[in-house]
């Protein structure tokens, strides 16, 4: 057993290494997408801060810090300035239950590859990811403007009406897993058949499932095809139309924090999280499974970006209609079904 | 363990004293020159018409009750998926009598046109 003091200053370390590392990869993430879609629509993206335009990222981040702030006296100043440190706040907080490999063994402490390893992680996660409907429908009705006010609206209509399909797309894998702690749910993958497939949610039945939460993943995030919140033809920015500089970018932030939170999930849950092939000698494979999860994750991002490269906007009632008449009772039917083969199996 | 909770709200914590403060650090060193036209809430360039927190379609008010309903739904499934196998065939019976409940109330929502946005 830990003593206090070192309990604290372990999690310290974590949370300070799971930041950096999340913050880098937010910045990335804006890189590569703008790099992505330039090549998509046959432009090049950014080339001219640093190789490959790879200093971009941090050029932007000085340019939001020195930016001039505008506040408009008409908006309502405290809420206006906590939406968007609500939404930045609860979308790097969903980090700290998510695991990114087994246990290690460092200077004889025995501890997991993840800030804290609580068995409702799941639970956590899905609180914490609905608490960013505050952050927009706040942003949106404190910013006094007709855009914002309509942007926040949709937002928070849209993204409540696929949290349903999302949670209950994620019902089939509990009744496998048996457990809310995400840990469990990634070693109950574990394994192949016939040596060849892997014992992966996706590959046991859970593949509607999948696509389900896909979908409903995507509209959670505010991305295109369903980016009406922001769709920029019609409601200019949508709830982030009155701000500007550092606040600006911490909506910014925050999208792609929820976007790598949810290919987290996504390859937790569905992909088996970080199991795959290991081979050579013993650092190797203490590195290999981090390596496998983080290369989920980029494959989850650029469907994403490949995603929004290709597929026009839906239009919104057509978007609410998808969410409560297709999505909806797909899910129901997933779980119902999944309920049926579980019992009659065991 | 409880206190593997703990580290959430140091997390929390950590990032809700370094979000201000970067807000804080970047008020230090910005420009700051307002101007009556720049502060206007932003119109496409005219001066604001009308006020901004005008009527809304009461449609949104139906989709807040319905996620209601069914996000409560949703959190009665979870516990029960989670202890599916020890509940077994009993269990299964229960959920799927509910859900028929539910069903019947999804249809007659559907039929009412409460899911209709036009």
């Amino acid at each position: 057993m830990l003593s206090v003091g070192t309990f604290v200053l372990i999690s310290i370390i974590k949370i300070v290494i799971a930041l950096i590392v999340l913050l880098t990869a937010v910045a990335y993430t804006v890189w590569l997408e703008r790099k992505v879609v330039g090549h998509i629509q046959n432009r090049w993206g950014p080339t001219r801060v640093g190789p490959f335009g790879l200093l971009q990222p941090l050029a932007d981040g000085v340019k939001f810090i020195f930016k001039e702030d505008l506040t408009s006296p008409h908006v309502y100043r405290p809420l206006y300035i906590a939406a968007p440190m609500i939404s930045l706040i609860f979308a790097l907080t969903s980090i700290a239950v998510i695991p990114v490999g087994n246990w290690v063994t460092v200077g004889g402490i025995h501890t997991p590859l993840q800030i804290t390893d609580v068995n409702m992680g799941l639970l956590i996660v899905l609180g914490i990811t609905s608490m960013g409907v505050y952050g927009v429908a706040l942003a949106g009705w404190s910013s006094n403007s007709k855009y914002s006010l309509l942007g926040g609206l949709r937002a928070s209509a849209q993204m409540v009406s696929y949290e349903v399909s999302l949670g209950l797309s994620l019902i089939g894998v509990l009744i496998m897993a048996g457990s809310f702690s995400l840990r469990d749910i990634v070693d109950a993958q574990g394994g192949a058949y016939w040596h060849v497939i892997p014992r992966w949610n996706i590959f046991q039945g859970q593949i509607f499932a999948f696509f389900i939460y896909l979908t409903a993943a995507f509209a959670e995030t505010n991305r295109i095809p369903f980016d009406l919140p922001e769709a920029e033809t019609e409601l200019v920015a949508g709830y982030h139309t009155e701000y500007s500089a550092m606040k600006f970018a911490m909506f910014f932030m925050a999208e792609y924090a929820n976007m790598i939170t949810v290919a987290c999930l996504a390859s937790l849950l569905f992909l088996g999280g970080w199991h795959g092939p290991l081979f050579g000698p013993a650092w190797l494979q203490a590195i290999l499974p981090l390596f496998w999860f983080a290369l989920r994750i980029f494959g989850f991002l650029f469907v994403y970006i490949w995603v929004r490269g290709t597929l026009p906007r839906f239009r919104y009632d057509q978007l609410m209609a998808f969410g409560w008449k297709v999505l909806l009772p797909l899910a129901i039917a997933n779980l119902m079904i999944t309920g049926l083969i579980v019992a009659l199996k065991s | 363990m409880p206190q593997n909770y703990v580290p959430i709200f140091i997390f929390i914590a950590v990032v809700g004293v370094l979000i201000p403060v970067t807000l804080l650090a970047a008020k230090l060193v910005r420009p700051d020159n307002p101007h009556r036209e720049k502060l206007l809430p932003y119109e496409c360039g005219i001066d604001p018409v009308d006020r901004a927190r005008g009527r809304y379609t009461v449609r949104f008010y139906i989709i807040a009750i319905l996620f209601v309903v069914f996000d409560v739904e949703t959190i009665f499934l979870f516990p029960w998926a989670v202890k599916f196998k020890a509940l077994g065939m009993f269990g299964l019976l229960e959920m799927l009598i509910f859900l028929a409940i539910l069903i019947v109330g999804y249809i007659w929502i559907w039929k009412k046109g409460a899911l209709e946005w036009v």
